[in-house]
Formats: C-alpha cells, sequence, structure tokens
C-alpha cells in the first residue's frame, strides 16, 4: 500500500491544508499568553497536536508520517520535558529553592505588571515553562495518535 | 463502642458545622485565619495581591509574588510547580509505553 487509498477527498484536504496553520498559530498564542489569559502550555498544546491530527486525518498516516517522523515529534516532546527541569533546577543556584521564580525583576520576563495591563514580558520563569509543556503535550500526542493510527492500517492490510 | 465513636464523630461533625462561617462568604480579613498575620487585608486580597494606586505596585499577593497577571497559571506553574512536573512525567510516562508497544523496529 503506497498511502495514496487512505486519502480523503480534495475537498477536506484543501480545507485541513487551510487549517492547518490558523489552528497551529492560535496554539502558539494560547501556549505564549499562558501567564496573561486562561489557557496555557497543556490547553495550547492539546490545539496544537488537533492541527497535527487533522492532517494526519485528511493526508493519510503515511504521508505525514514521510515528512514528520514520530521519532522527531519523540525528540520534540523530550526536549519540553528537559528544558522545564532545566529551568527548574536552575532555581535551585540562581534562587532559593526547586521551581523558584528566579526572573521575576529581571530583563527577561521580569517585568511586575501595572494595574489593567497584560505585558508579555512578564511572569518570571512561567513563560519558559508554558513553552516547554506546550512542546511535550504537542510532540506526545501527535506522536501517540500518529504510532496508533499506524497500527490501525497495518492490521487492515 | 460502636455507637459511642458514632456519636462522639457526629458530635464533631456538628459543632464543626456550626462554626462554620456562611456559605459562600469570604473570611473579611487575613486575621481571621490567619491570627498571627502582621498585616490586615482580605484574603482575595492576600491571594491575588492588592494594588497600591498611590505607590503604583502590588503588594501581597500572587501577581507581586510571580510577575503573572493569571493567578491560575502562577498556582500551577509557580506554587503547585512539582504538581505540573508530576503531571507532565506522568504523560511522557504514558506516550513512552505506547511508544514501547506500537513502535516499529528501527534498523
Amino acid at each position: 500500500m503506497n498511502g495514496d487509498e487512505e486519502k480523503m477527498t480534495v475537498i477536506v484536504q484543501t480545507i485541513a491544508a487551510l487549517l492547518f496553520p490558523i489552528t497551529l498559530i492560535f496554539s502558539f498564542y494560547v501556549i505564549m499568553h499562558g501567564h496573561l489569559t486562561p489557557g496555557g502550555g497543556f490547553q495550547g498544546g492539546a490545539i496544537g497536536a488537533s492541527a497535527i491530527v487533522l492532517l494526519i486525518v485528511a493526508y493519510g498516516v503515511r504521508n505525514i508520517e514521510k515528512r514528520m517522523k514520530e521519532e522527531n515529534l519523540s525528540i520534540f516532546e523530550s526536549l519540553g520535558g528537559l528544558i522545564f527541569v532545566v529551568v527548574s533546577i536552575f532555581g535551585i543556584f540562581l534562587a532559593t529553592a526547586f521551581l523558584a521564580n528566579f526572573l521575576v525583576g529581571k530583563a527577561i520576563f521580569g517585568q511586575i505588571p501595572a494595574w489593567g495591563e497584560a505585558p508579555l514580558n512578564s511572569g518570571g520563569v512561567l513563560p519558559i515553562l508554558n513553552i516547554a509543556v506546550g512542546m511535550k503535550v504537542i510532540g506526545g500526542l501527535s506522536a501517540v495518535v500518529m504510532l496508533l493510527a499506524l497500527i490501525t492500517k497495518e492490521g487492515e492490510r | 463502642m460502636k455507637k459511642i465513636a458514632f456519636i462522639v464523630f457526629f458530635a464533631f461533625l456538628l459543632f464543626a458545622s456550626i462554626e462554620m462561617r456562611e456559605f459562600g462568604k469570604p473570611p473579611s480579613s487575613v486575621k481571621e485565619v490567619f491570627p498571627n498575620a502582621n498585616y490586615d487585608v482580605t484574603m482575595d486580597d492576600r491571594i491575588i495581591g492588592k494594588y497600591n494606586a498611590s505607590a503604583e505596585k502590588w503588594e501581597y499577593g500572587a501577581v507581586e509574588e510571580t510577575g503573572a497577571n493569571n493567578v491560575v497559571t502562577s498556582v500551577v506553574f509557580d506554587y503547585r510547580g512539582y504538581d505540573t512536573l508530576g503531571e507532565a512525567t506522568v504523560l511522557f510516562t504514558a506516550i513512552a509505553g505506547v511508544m514501547l508497544l506500537f513502535g516499529r523496529e528501527r534498523k
């Protein structure tokens, strides 16, 4: 099976290709604004994973898997976990304890918002941890869906 | 014996429910909950923070301590950061399990 038979129709493919960047940008927005608006790493990561799942559904698992290997997704996920732990450990050396918020008051992400303001450059380590968890969830959920879909297609053969 | 235990436990429950504050009414001051606190603000101000308009800065609360507007995020990633780390570990373990079960052989 070369993967052509599991594609959906051209209409579905076009709509999926249109929706994919929009969904991905919305996911990055939710992750980046995790310390300002409702949402955060987990929620934005789930949105981003659903964008990749949309591509998998429309174009077929095999065609997506050629471009986007599940090893790479797994590496992306592990990188997110590594960033989380390393930033947490930096809290021991640069501040008081594990997971301490050592960036408050510094130049990067250190601004404390005034009344009614929501600057992106605030929150200390929270934006970094949000990005790490977002990477983790995007990579992990899409890798799981891709693997399960591959197994299902192999069973049909 | 069981009846005595039941009566004692029920009495505790009854006294506890009498001592409870009115449903839905937050404590009006920190001193009501923490009698040794050396400042006197409302409980909401203690948690979210109190904005000092004249000095233009936040006092006491999560916004001042973490610098994040979203107090829920500051709880999830800062005050209860270990919980989030554990949650991420659960996700990692689940994905590692799926990879072990369904991943194909590498050449």
